[in-house]
Protein backbone atom coordinates (compact mmCIF):
# COMPACT_ATOMS: atom_id res chain seq x y z
CA UNK A 1 0.00 0.00 0.00
CA UNK A 2 2.91 2.47 1.24
CA UNK A 3 4.63 1.44 -2.18
CA UNK A 4 1.24 2.32 -4.25
CA UNK A 5 0.72 5.85 -2.17
CA UNK A 6 4.28 6.53 -3.00
CA UNK A 7 4.05 5.89 -6.95
CA UNK A 8 0.48 8.46 -6.53
CA UNK A 9 2.61 11.26 -4.57
CA UNK A 10 5.63 10.32 -7.32
CA UNK A 11 3.18 10.85 -10.32
CA UNK A 12 1.57 14.25 -8.46
CA UNK A 13 5.08 15.35 -8.12
CA UNK A 14 6.44 14.53 -11.54
CA UNK A 15 3.00 16.02 -13.47
CA UNK A 16 3.07 19.14 -11.83
CA UNK A 17 6.51 19.99 -12.02
CA UNK A 18 6.80 19.18 -15.74
CA UNK A 19 9.55 16.95 -15.36
CA UNK A 20 11.06 17.45 -18.66
CA UNK A 21 11.95 13.30 -19.27
CA UNK A 22 8.32 12.49 -18.20
CA UNK A 23 7.09 15.63 -20.49
CA UNK A 24 8.91 14.18 -23.65
CA UNK A 25 7.59 10.97 -23.25
CA UNK A 26 4.13 12.05 -22.68
CA UNK A 27 4.28 13.92 -25.49
CA UNK A 28 5.79 11.28 -27.78
CA UNK A 29 3.17 8.82 -26.63
CA UNK A 30 0.61 11.01 -27.33
CA UNK A 31 2.23 11.82 -31.07
CA UNK A 32 2.65 8.16 -32.15
CA UNK A 33 -0.69 7.08 -30.84
CA UNK A 34 -2.58 9.72 -32.38
CA UNK A 35 -0.65 9.39 -35.70
CA UNK A 36 -1.00 6.09 -35.58
CA UNK A 37 -5.04 6.32 -34.68
CA UNK A 38 -5.04 9.09 -37.73
CA UNK A 39 -3.42 6.31 -39.90
CA UNK A 40 -5.80 3.57 -39.05
CA UNK A 41 -8.86 5.22 -39.54
CA UNK A 42 -7.34 6.82 -43.07
CA UNK A 43 -7.42 3.10 -43.95
CA UNK A 44 -10.02 1.41 -41.93
CA UNK A 45 -12.75 3.48 -42.58
CA UNK A 46 -12.70 3.39 -46.24
CA UNK A 47 -11.54 -0.14 -45.97
CA UNK A 48 -14.61 -0.73 -43.74
CA UNK A 49 -16.96 1.08 -46.28
CA UNK A 50 -15.79 -1.13 -48.89
CA UNK A 51 -16.23 -4.83 -47.65
CA UNK A 52 -19.80 -3.36 -45.94
CA UNK A 53 -21.15 -2.41 -49.00
CA UNK A 54 -19.37 -4.59 -51.54
CA UNK A 55 -19.98 -7.88 -52.46
CA UNK A 56 -17.04 -10.39 -53.91
CA UNK A 57 -16.13 -14.01 -53.44
CA UNK A 58 -14.39 -14.25 -50.87
CA UNK A 59 -16.02 -11.32 -48.94
CA UNK A 60 -16.81 -13.41 -46.05
CA UNK A 61 -13.33 -14.28 -45.99
CA UNK A 62 -11.81 -11.10 -45.75
CA UNK A 63 -14.27 -9.98 -43.12
CA UNK A 64 -12.81 -12.73 -40.95
CA UNK A 65 -9.78 -11.76 -41.18
CA UNK A 66 -10.71 -8.48 -40.39
CA UNK A 67 -12.25 -9.87 -37.41
CA UNK A 68 -9.42 -11.61 -36.51
CA UNK A 69 -7.22 -9.37 -36.60
CA UNK A 70 -9.42 -6.85 -34.22
CA UNK A 71 -7.48 -9.39 -31.64
CA UNK A 72 -3.65 -8.95 -33.02
CA UNK A 73 -1.40 -9.97 -30.22
CA UNK A 74 1.08 -6.77 -30.43
CA UNK A 75 4.20 -8.52 -29.81
CA UNK A 76 3.06 -10.62 -33.52
CA UNK A 77 3.05 -7.72 -34.63
CA UNK A 78 6.04 -6.02 -33.40
CA UNK A 79 7.91 -9.56 -34.80
CA UNK A 80 7.00 -8.88 -38.22
CA UNK A 81 6.89 -5.38 -38.56
CA UNK A 82 10.60 -5.85 -37.32
CA UNK A 83 12.03 -8.31 -39.70
CA UNK A 84 10.01 -6.20 -42.63
CA UNK A 85 11.95 -3.13 -41.20
CA UNK A 86 14.94 -5.05 -40.74
CA UNK A 87 17.52 -4.34 -42.69
CA UNK A 88 17.71 -6.85 -45.00
CA UNK A 89 13.96 -7.13 -44.94
CA UNK A 90 11.79 -5.87 -47.83
CA UNK A 91 11.07 -2.70 -46.02
CA UNK A 92 14.50 -2.10 -44.70
CA UNK A 93 15.27 0.78 -47.41
CA UNK A 94 13.06 2.87 -45.19
CA UNK A 95 15.56 2.79 -42.31
CA UNK A 96 13.13 3.68 -39.73
CA UNK A 97 13.82 0.86 -37.65
CA UNK A 98 13.86 1.85 -33.70
CA UNK A 99 12.35 5.14 -34.75
CA UNK A 100 9.01 6.43 -33.95
CA UNK A 101 8.22 5.99 -37.50
CA UNK A 102 8.09 2.41 -37.18
CA UNK A 103 6.35 2.75 -34.07
CA UNK A 104 3.62 4.62 -35.53
CA UNK A 105 4.00 2.03 -38.05
CA UNK A 106 3.35 -0.93 -35.80
CA UNK A 107 0.59 0.57 -34.05
CA UNK A 108 -1.59 1.37 -37.11
CA UNK A 109 -1.01 -2.36 -38.04
CA UNK A 110 -2.96 -3.23 -34.77
CA UNK A 111 -5.23 -0.42 -34.54
CA UNK A 112 -6.76 -0.59 -38.41
CA UNK A 113 -8.50 -3.86 -38.43
CA UNK A 114 -9.97 -2.76 -35.01
CA UNK A 115 -11.10 0.31 -37.23
CA UNK A 116 -12.21 -1.68 -40.20
CA UNK A 117 -13.92 -3.95 -38.16
CA UNK A 118 -16.01 -1.23 -35.84
CA UNK A 119 -16.60 0.51 -39.79
CA UNK A 120 -18.38 -2.44 -41.02
CA UNK A 121 -20.44 -3.61 -37.99
CA UNK A 122 -21.34 0.64 -38.07
CA UNK A 123 -22.61 0.35 -41.57
CA UNK A 124 -24.31 -2.61 -41.81
CA UNK A 125 -26.35 -1.69 -38.29
CA UNK A 126 -28.13 1.12 -40.45
CA UNK A 127 -31.29 0.28 -41.81
CA UNK A 128 -31.47 -1.97 -44.49
CA UNK A 129 -33.34 0.52 -47.19
CA UNK A 130 -31.11 3.74 -46.10
CA UNK A 131 -28.27 3.33 -49.19
CA UNK A 132 -31.62 2.78 -51.24
CA UNK A 133 -33.53 5.69 -50.15
CA UNK A 134 -29.75 7.71 -50.48
CA UNK A 135 -29.30 6.27 -53.96
CA UNK A 136 -32.96 7.34 -54.61
CA UNK A 137 -32.42 10.77 -53.96
CA UNK A 138 -30.30 11.40 -56.34
CA UNK A 139 -26.84 10.50 -55.18
CA UNK A 140 -23.65 9.29 -56.46
CA UNK A 141 -21.91 6.15 -55.34
CA UNK A 142 -19.33 8.78 -53.39
CA UNK A 143 -21.91 11.39 -52.19
CA UNK A 144 -24.04 7.86 -51.55
CA UNK A 145 -21.05 6.65 -49.45
CA UNK A 146 -20.31 9.99 -47.78
CA UNK A 147 -24.27 10.03 -46.46
CA UNK A 148 -23.88 6.59 -45.04
CA UNK A 149 -20.35 6.98 -43.42
CA UNK A 150 -22.62 10.04 -41.83
CA UNK A 151 -25.08 8.28 -40.84
CA UNK A 152 -22.56 6.06 -39.19
CA UNK A 153 -20.34 8.91 -37.56
CA UNK A 154 -21.77 7.76 -33.30
CA UNK A 155 -20.46 4.15 -33.88
CA UNK A 156 -17.47 5.53 -35.74
CA UNK A 157 -16.44 7.71 -32.85
CA UNK A 158 -16.53 3.94 -30.95
CA UNK A 159 -14.04 2.98 -33.38
CA UNK A 160 -11.56 6.28 -32.67
CA UNK A 161 -12.14 5.32 -28.92
CA UNK A 162 -11.16 1.71 -29.60
CA UNK A 163 -8.37 2.13 -32.37
CA UNK A 164 -6.42 4.99 -29.74
CA UNK A 165 -7.02 2.78 -26.89
CA UNK A 166 -5.96 -0.25 -28.43
CA UNK A 167 -2.38 2.00 -29.62
CA UNK A 168 -1.60 3.94 -26.01
CA UNK A 169 -1.67 1.32 -23.87
CA UNK A 170 0.43 -1.58 -25.98
CA UNK A 171 3.74 -2.41 -25.10
CA UNK A 172 4.75 -5.47 -27.07
CA UNK A 173 5.06 -3.85 -30.48
CA UNK A 174 6.26 -0.49 -29.58
CA UNK A 175 9.78 -1.80 -27.19
CA UNK A 176 10.10 -4.60 -30.00
CA UNK A 177 10.00 -2.02 -33.05
CA UNK A 178 11.00 0.93 -31.13
CA UNK A 179 13.52 0.18 -28.84
CA UNK A 180 12.71 2.31 -25.98
CA UNK A 181 15.78 4.38 -26.58
CA UNK A 182 15.56 7.30 -24.76
CA UNK A 183 15.30 10.63 -25.58
CA UNK A 184 14.29 9.01 -28.69
CA UNK A 185 11.25 5.97 -28.72
CA UNK A 186 10.40 5.87 -24.87
CA UNK A 187 7.12 6.31 -24.51
CA UNK A 188 4.71 5.60 -21.53
CA UNK A 189 4.47 1.85 -21.99
CA UNK A 190 8.02 1.07 -22.97
CA UNK A 191 9.23 3.17 -19.82
CA UNK A 192 6.72 1.93 -17.29
CA UNK A 193 8.19 -1.71 -18.15
CA UNK A 194 11.60 -0.46 -17.90
CA UNK A 195 11.35 1.26 -14.67
CA UNK A 196 9.19 -1.87 -13.21
CA UNK A 197 12.32 -3.86 -14.35
CA UNK A 198 14.49 -1.49 -12.98
CA UNK A 199 12.13 -2.00 -9.10
CA UNK A 200 11.73 2.09 -9.43
CA UNK A 201 8.22 0.91 -8.84
CA UNK A 202 7.25 4.61 -7.83
CA UNK A 203 8.50 6.28 -10.98
CA UNK A 204 6.50 3.11 -12.54
CA UNK A 205 3.22 3.54 -11.00
CA UNK A 206 3.45 7.76 -11.58
CA UNK A 207 4.30 6.95 -15.57
CA UNK A 208 1.12 4.23 -15.45
CA UNK A 209 -1.00 7.08 -13.59
CA UNK A 210 0.22 9.27 -16.38
CA UNK A 211 -1.15 6.83 -18.97
CA UNK A 212 -4.75 6.09 -17.63
CA UNK A 213 -4.96 10.00 -17.42
CA UNK A 214 -4.14 10.25 -21.00
CA UNK A 215 -6.38 7.94 -21.94
CA UNK A 216 -9.16 8.85 -19.64
CA UNK A 217 -9.01 12.34 -20.95
CA UNK A 218 -8.91 11.21 -24.79
CA UNK A 219 -11.65 8.94 -24.05
CA UNK A 220 -13.77 11.47 -22.61
CA UNK A 221 -13.80 14.10 -25.12
CA UNK A 222 -14.85 11.66 -27.57
CA UNK A 223 -17.48 10.53 -25.43
CA UNK A 224 -19.06 13.81 -24.75
CA UNK A 225 -19.01 14.17 -28.54
CA UNK A 226 -20.67 11.22 -29.15
CA UNK A 227 -23.44 11.67 -25.93
CA UNK A 228 -24.20 15.19 -26.74
CA UNK A 229 -25.05 13.56 -30.69
CA UNK A 230 -26.80 10.56 -29.77
CA UNK A 231 -30.83 11.10 -30.41
CA UNK A 232 -32.43 10.96 -27.01
CA UNK B 1 -54.15 8.45 -71.51
CA UNK B 2 -53.41 11.22 -73.74
CA UNK B 3 -51.55 10.20 -77.31
CA UNK B 4 -48.72 12.16 -76.44
CA UNK B 5 -45.39 10.67 -75.63
CA UNK B 6 -45.78 9.15 -72.18
CA UNK B 7 -43.82 10.26 -69.44
CA UNK B 8 -42.28 6.89 -68.61
CA UNK B 9 -42.69 3.63 -70.73
CA UNK B 10 -41.27 0.33 -69.89
CA UNK B 11 -40.55 -2.60 -72.24
CA UNK B 12 -39.81 -6.20 -71.16
CA UNK B 13 -38.59 -5.49 -67.98
CA UNK B 14 -37.72 -9.17 -66.41
CA UNK B 15 -36.01 -8.65 -62.67
CA UNK B 16 -34.79 -11.94 -60.87
CA UNK B 17 -33.65 -11.83 -57.09
CA UNK B 18 -32.65 -15.21 -55.52
CA UNK B 19 -32.39 -16.76 -58.57
CA UNK B 20 -36.69 -16.38 -58.93
CA UNK B 21 -38.16 -14.26 -61.59
CA UNK B 22 -39.95 -11.55 -59.47
CA UNK B 23 -41.07 -9.30 -62.37
CA UNK B 24 -42.04 -9.51 -65.63
CA UNK B 25 -43.35 -6.94 -67.28
CA UNK B 26 -43.88 -6.79 -71.04
CA UNK B 27 -44.74 -3.44 -71.52
CA UNK B 28 -46.16 -0.44 -68.74
CA UNK B 29 -47.35 3.52 -69.01
CA UNK B 30 -47.41 6.16 -67.45
CA UNK B 31 -48.74 10.15 -68.35
CA UNK B 32 -47.72 12.89 -67.25
CA UNK B 33 -49.24 13.75 -64.14
CA UNK B 34 -50.97 10.54 -63.98
CA UNK B 35 -51.50 8.86 -60.68
CA UNK B 36 -51.13 5.16 -60.83
CA UNK B 37 -51.81 2.58 -57.64
CA UNK B 38 -50.07 -1.17 -58.05
CA UNK B 39 -51.80 -3.67 -56.02
CA UNK B 40 -51.48 -7.44 -55.22
CA UNK B 41 -50.83 -9.32 -52.25
CA UNK B 42 -47.23 -10.05 -50.59
CA UNK B 43 -45.06 -11.32 -53.39
CA UNK B 44 -46.57 -9.62 -56.77
CA UNK B 45 -43.51 -7.79 -57.44
CA UNK B 46 -44.44 -4.15 -56.54
CA UNK B 47 -42.08 -3.25 -54.53
CA UNK B 48 -39.49 -5.00 -57.39
CA UNK B 49 -41.66 -2.80 -60.23
CA UNK B 50 -40.85 0.40 -57.93
CA UNK B 51 -36.88 -0.66 -57.16
CA UNK B 52 -36.03 -1.79 -61.04
CA UNK B 53 -37.95 1.26 -62.48
CA UNK B 54 -36.00 3.01 -60.31
CA UNK B 55 -32.92 1.60 -61.06
CA UNK B 56 -31.81 1.14 -57.65
CA UNK B 57 -32.03 -3.00 -58.66
CA UNK B 58 -30.92 -4.48 -61.28
CA UNK B 59 -32.41 -6.01 -64.07
CA UNK B 60 -32.20 -9.19 -66.02
CA UNK B 61 -33.96 -7.18 -69.73
CA UNK B 62 -35.66 -4.29 -70.34
CA UNK B 63 -35.70 -0.42 -71.58
CA UNK B 64 -37.18 2.17 -68.74
CA UNK B 65 -38.05 5.13 -71.50
CA UNK B 66 -38.18 7.95 -69.32
CA UNK B 67 -39.50 12.21 -71.63
CA UNK B 68 -39.22 9.91 -74.84
CA UNK B 69 -35.54 8.97 -73.87
CA UNK B 70 -33.99 5.76 -72.47
CA UNK B 71 -32.34 5.45 -69.30
CA UNK B 72 -29.12 3.98 -69.62
CA UNK B 73 -26.72 2.81 -67.19
CA UNK B 74 -24.60 6.08 -67.38
CA UNK B 75 -27.77 8.08 -67.12
CA UNK B 76 -29.54 6.21 -63.90
CA UNK B 77 -28.38 9.34 -61.47
CA UNK B 78 -29.70 11.69 -63.68
CA UNK B 79 -33.07 9.73 -64.26
CA UNK B 80 -33.36 9.62 -60.44
CA UNK B 81 -32.85 13.36 -59.62
CA UNK B 82 -35.86 13.61 -62.15
CA UNK B 83 -37.87 11.66 -59.77
CA UNK B 84 -38.54 10.75 -56.40
CA UNK B 85 -38.81 7.72 -54.12
CA UNK B 86 -40.65 7.33 -51.01
CA UNK B 87 -40.51 4.11 -48.86
CA UNK B 88 -42.75 2.28 -46.20
CA UNK B 89 -40.38 3.23 -43.93
CA UNK B 90 -39.57 7.24 -43.26
CA UNK B 91 -35.72 6.74 -43.35
CA UNK B 92 -34.75 9.93 -42.22
CA UNK B 93 -31.32 10.65 -41.32
CA UNK B 94 -29.93 11.52 -37.77
CA UNK B 95 -30.33 15.65 -38.39
CA UNK B 96 -33.04 18.26 -37.98
CA UNK B 97 -36.02 17.73 -40.12
CA UNK B 98 -35.34 20.55 -42.19
CA UNK B 99 -31.73 18.90 -42.97
CA UNK B 100 -33.61 15.66 -44.03
CA UNK B 101 -35.79 18.02 -46.47
CA UNK B 102 -33.04 20.02 -47.79
CA UNK B 103 -30.43 16.39 -48.53
CA UNK B 104 -32.07 16.08 -51.89
CA UNK B 105 -31.40 19.57 -52.94
CA UNK B 106 -27.77 19.44 -51.31
CA UNK B 107 -27.15 15.94 -53.24
CA UNK B 108 -28.05 18.32 -56.47
CA UNK B 109 -25.71 20.87 -55.40
CA UNK B 110 -27.60 23.63 -54.27
CA UNK B 111 -26.53 25.91 -51.65
CA UNK B 112 -27.85 25.58 -48.32
CA UNK B 113 -29.80 28.54 -47.75
CA UNK B 114 -31.66 27.64 -51.13
CA UNK B 115 -31.55 24.29 -50.35
CA UNK B 116 -33.62 25.07 -46.80
CA UNK B 117 -35.73 28.07 -48.06
CA UNK B 118 -37.42 25.32 -50.65
CA UNK B 119 -37.04 22.55 -47.95
CA UNK B 120 -39.55 24.95 -45.41
CA UNK B 121 -41.60 25.46 -48.90
CA UNK B 122 -42.22 21.87 -48.68
CA UNK B 123 -42.66 21.03 -44.89
CA UNK B 124 -45.37 23.85 -45.07
CA UNK B 125 -46.94 21.97 -47.87
CA UNK B 126 -47.51 18.91 -45.69
CA UNK B 127 -48.11 21.15 -42.73
CA UNK B 128 -45.10 20.50 -40.62
CA UNK B 129 -43.16 23.80 -41.19
CA UNK B 130 -43.42 23.78 -37.21
CA UNK B 131 -41.23 20.85 -36.61
CA UNK B 132 -38.34 21.98 -38.39
CA UNK B 133 -35.64 22.68 -35.86
CA UNK B 134 -36.62 19.19 -34.43
CA UNK B 135 -34.42 16.26 -34.41
CA UNK B 136 -36.06 13.86 -36.99
CA UNK B 137 -35.72 10.71 -34.63
CA UNK B 138 -37.69 12.58 -31.97
CA UNK B 139 -41.05 12.99 -34.27
CA UNK B 140 -43.58 10.37 -34.56
CA UNK B 141 -44.31 8.15 -37.05
CA UNK B 142 -47.10 9.92 -38.92
CA UNK B 143 -45.10 13.24 -38.80
CA UNK B 144 -41.61 11.57 -40.07
CA UNK B 145 -43.83 9.91 -42.90
CA UNK B 146 -44.99 13.38 -43.49
CA UNK B 147 -41.30 14.08 -43.38
CA UNK B 148 -40.19 12.06 -45.63
CA UNK B 149 -42.87 12.80 -48.21
CA UNK B 150 -41.86 16.60 -47.74
CA UNK B 151 -38.40 15.41 -48.84
CA UNK B 152 -39.47 13.45 -51.82
CA UNK B 153 -41.66 16.48 -53.47
CA UNK B 154 -38.61 18.93 -52.12
CA UNK B 155 -36.61 18.21 -55.22
CA UNK B 156 -39.77 19.01 -57.85
CA UNK B 157 -40.04 15.79 -59.30
CA UNK B 158 -41.77 14.65 -62.73
CA UNK B 159 -42.79 11.02 -60.55
CA UNK B 160 -42.72 10.17 -57.54
CA UNK B 161 -42.57 6.21 -56.57
CA UNK B 162 -44.05 5.63 -53.22
CA UNK B 163 -43.42 1.80 -51.72
CA UNK B 164 -46.16 0.95 -49.48
CA UNK B 165 -45.61 4.56 -47.59
CA UNK B 166 -48.51 4.42 -45.22
CA UNK B 167 -48.83 0.73 -44.37
CA UNK B 168 -47.01 1.36 -40.91
CA UNK B 169 -49.47 4.31 -39.60
CA UNK B 170 -52.32 3.78 -37.81
CA UNK B 171 -56.02 4.47 -39.62
CA UNK B 172 -56.72 7.86 -38.64
CA UNK B 173 -53.19 8.94 -39.44
CA UNK B 174 -53.57 7.28 -42.96
CA UNK B 175 -57.00 8.50 -43.74
CA UNK B 176 -55.64 12.55 -43.13
CA UNK B 177 -52.19 11.76 -44.56
CA UNK B 178 -53.74 10.35 -47.91
CA UNK B 179 -55.92 13.32 -48.43
CA UNK B 180 -52.86 15.69 -48.02
CA UNK B 181 -51.16 13.34 -50.17
CA UNK B 182 -53.75 13.78 -52.67
CA UNK B 183 -54.40 17.11 -53.10
CA UNK B 184 -50.75 17.98 -53.25
CA UNK B 185 -50.00 15.74 -55.91
CA UNK B 186 -53.02 17.09 -57.76
CA UNK B 187 -51.86 20.39 -56.90
CA UNK B 188 -48.48 19.55 -58.19
CA UNK B 189 -49.02 17.64 -61.62
CA UNK B 190 -47.17 15.23 -60.25
CA UNK B 191 -47.12 12.03 -61.62
CA UNK B 192 -47.22 8.95 -59.06
CA UNK B 193 -46.56 5.32 -59.24
CA UNK B 194 -47.84 3.89 -55.82
CA UNK B 195 -47.52 0.68 -54.59
CA UNK B 196 -49.99 -0.47 -51.61
CA UNK B 197 -52.15 -2.51 -49.76
CA UNK B 198 -54.55 0.03 -48.84
CA UNK B 199 -57.71 0.95 -50.15
CA UNK B 200 -57.66 4.80 -49.04
CA UNK B 201 -54.23 5.44 -50.84
CA UNK B 202 -55.62 3.16 -53.88
CA UNK B 203 -58.82 4.93 -54.28
CA UNK B 204 -58.43 8.26 -52.72
CA UNK B 205 -55.69 9.28 -54.90
CA UNK B 206 -55.25 7.51 -58.12
CA UNK B 207 -56.55 7.58 -61.62
CA UNK B 208 -55.77 3.72 -62.38
CA UNK B 209 -55.06 0.63 -61.10
CA UNK B 210 -52.81 -2.11 -61.81
CA UNK B 211 -53.26 -5.46 -60.21
CA UNK B 212 -50.12 -7.40 -59.66
CA UNK B 213 -49.88 -11.32 -59.19
CA UNK B 214 -46.57 -13.33 -59.31
CA UNK B 215 -44.91 -10.40 -60.48
CA UNK B 216 -47.21 -10.09 -63.81
CA UNK B 217 -49.74 -7.48 -64.52
CA UNK B 218 -52.64 -9.43 -64.06
CA UNK B 219 -55.68 -6.38 -64.87
CA UNK B 220 -55.24 -3.07 -65.09
CA UNK B 221 -58.12 0.06 -65.56
CA UNK B 222 -60.26 2.84 -63.82
CA UNK B 223 -60.47 1.97 -59.62
CA UNK B 224 -64.37 1.72 -60.62
CA UNK B 225 -63.83 -1.02 -64.00
CA UNK B 226 -61.41 -3.02 -61.87
CA UNK B 227 -63.62 -3.09 -58.98
CA UNK B 228 -66.54 -4.37 -60.81
CA UNK B 229 -64.58 -6.95 -62.57
CA UNK B 230 -62.39 -8.57 -59.90
CA UNK B 231 -60.21 -10.85 -61.49
CA UNK B 232 -58.54 -12.56 -58.61
CA UNK B 233 -59.54 -13.50 -54.86
CA UNK B 234 -57.14 -10.36 -53.43
CA UNK B 235 -59.12 -7.62 -55.68
CA UNK B 236 -62.35 -9.65 -54.51
CA UNK B 237 -61.34 -9.38 -51.60
CA UNK B 238 -59.65 -5.74 -52.11
CA UNK B 239 -63.52 -4.66 -52.79
CA UNK B 240 -64.91 -5.75 -50.02
CA UNK B 241 -63.09 -3.92 -47.79
CA UNK B 242 -63.95 -0.89 -49.97
CA UNK B 243 -67.43 -0.18 -49.67
CA UNK B 244 -68.18 3.06 -52.44
CA UNK B 245 -65.67 3.14 -55.27
CA UNK B 246 -64.66 6.20 -56.65
CA UNK B 247 -63.79 6.54 -60.28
Amino acid sequence: MELILDGIRTAIALIFSLDREVLAITLLSLRVSSCATLASLLIGVPAGVFLALSNFPGRRLVVSLVNTGMGLPPVVVGLFVTIFLWRNGPLGFLEILYTPSAMILAQSVIATPLVTGITIAAIQNLPANLKLQVRALGATRLQTVWILVRESRLPLLAAVMAGFGGVISEVGASIMVGGNIKGQTRVLTTATVMETGQGNFDKAIALSLILLLLAFAVNYLLTVIQQRERPR
Amino acid sequence: MSNATPLLHIEGLKIRRGGVQVLDLPRFSLSAEEKVAVIGPNGAGKSSLLLGLACLIGRDCGRVIFQGSEVTPREETAFRRSIAMVFQEPLLFDTTVLDNVAEGMRIRGKGRSESRELAMESLELFRIGHLARRSAHKISGGEAQRVSLARAFAVRPKLILMDEPFSSLDLPTRIVLAEDLGRILHESGTAALIATHDRIEALRVVDRLVVMDGGVVVQEGTPKEVMEQPVNAFVAAFRRTTGTVAG
